[in-house]
């Protein structure tokens, strides 16, 4: 027998590529936010709620994936803000080549954030760099609170997260305190915000705390 | 290679095509058929199941040069460092609590890992030219 002793990272193409996304988003000054949930969390909602409230402060484009379908960047090319879908066809998350491919038919320029709505999954997502700034993890309460504590790997890895559907929290037995502090075991530094899709309640933290982020500096 | 259903349901089969891939940097097509078992390290934190990853890299290299190869899977616990107090710990569950001082600030020091650590090739049998 002889053998080959080695130490190579399996995803190292896709960081490679998550590498050079984000180089072209910092020089291009955008923040862009890597968007996961599990199906139907609400985060297409929050994008179109975002894009009401910030539409005038902020150029904003976004980078639907989805297993099928492009119902999501229709929704969301109602803004007239720029978007590009990409159909995974099956694949259950984004890898950074594909969100290359749409950044190429895309024109970045002027442009502050970008949101990458990922497809809806709390497993796969997780391993795959994208290239962006941060990742913003949507749990809807109809979820249960103990989900941090089921996907931990997607929680320790996002920055923000945003609990959903909070109006619906008296006919569920969700428990918010509960979620939070799961949450927060999980992940002490996340940044928390609570939302409503149908009230909106909420919502105008989230986007103040985008602006503030998504505001070019220079 | 089966790929157009599946392919969606499990992320193993890509991260299984990485290994192929990277064996493929290392060992020249005409060796391939020399490989038997490739060790990867997979963090329990890596989003992995064993099982699946090991399935998908049997579907993979089936019928082609690599098919003598095996997977030898090594799972790496979770463990955990206390930026407070400094204490290594071990993360039962999805405790990420210092045992120590009950800091819940800790870092994450392994069990993420997904690599390709070693690859084993069978010698040539001697004298089959």
């Amino acid at each position: 027998m002889s053998i080959i002793t080695i130490q190579r990272k399996v995803l190292e193409k896709n960081d490679e590529i998550a590498r050079r996304n984000r180089t072209l988003f910092e020089q291009h000054g955008i923040l862009a936010l890597n968007l996961v949930s599990s199906p139907g969390a609400g985060k297409t909602s929050i994008v179109e709620r975002t894009l009401e409230r910030l539409g005038n402060d902020l150029h904003i484009g976004v980078v639907e994936g989805d297993v099928q379908t492009d119902f999501d960047a229709q929704r969301v090319a109602r803004y007239q803000v720029p978007v590009i879908q990409i159909v995974t066809n099956g694949g259950c998350h984004l890898e950074a080549r594909l969100v290359q491919e749409a950044l190429s038919q895309m024109d970045l320029r002027g442009l502050d954030v970008l949101i990458i709505e990922n497809v809806g999954n709390l497993v796969c997502p997780a391993n795959y760099d994208l290239g962006e700034a941060m990742k913003v993890v949507v749990l809807s309460t109809t979820e249960g609170d103990d989900k941090p504590l089921k996907y931990p790997n997607m929680f320790r890895n996002a920055s923000v997260l945003v609990i959903n559907k909070i109006d619906l929290i008296p006919y569920l037995d969700c428990n918010l305190a509960t979620l939070k502090s799961n949450a927060l075991r999980i992940n002490p530094h996340l940044e928390v915000f609570e939302t409503s899709c149908t009230t909106n309640a909420g919502i105008a933290d989230w986007c103040g705390w985008l602006k503030e982020k998504g505001t070019r500096r220079s | 290679m089966p790929s157009f259903f599946w392919k969606g349901l499990m992320h193993e089969l890509s991260i299984a095509q990485g290994i192929v891939d990277i064996i493929g940097q290392y060992v020249p097509e005409g060796q391939a058929a020399d490989v038997r078992l490739v060790k990867v390290r997979v963090g329990q934190m890596a989003g992995v199941v064993p099982d699946s990853l090991d399935f998908c890299f049997g579907a993979i290299v089936n019928g082609t040069p690599l098919g003598q190869a095996r997977l030898c899977i090594e799972e790496t616990p979770v463990r955990s460092q206390c930026t407070a107090c400094g204490e290594v710990f071990a993360v039962e569950g999805a405790a990420f609590l210092c045992p120590c001082c009950g800091s819940a600030d800790v870092s994450v020091i392994s069990g993420t890992e997904l690599q390709v650590v070693e690859i084993e090739l069978s010698d040539r049998q001697a004298g089959a030219v």
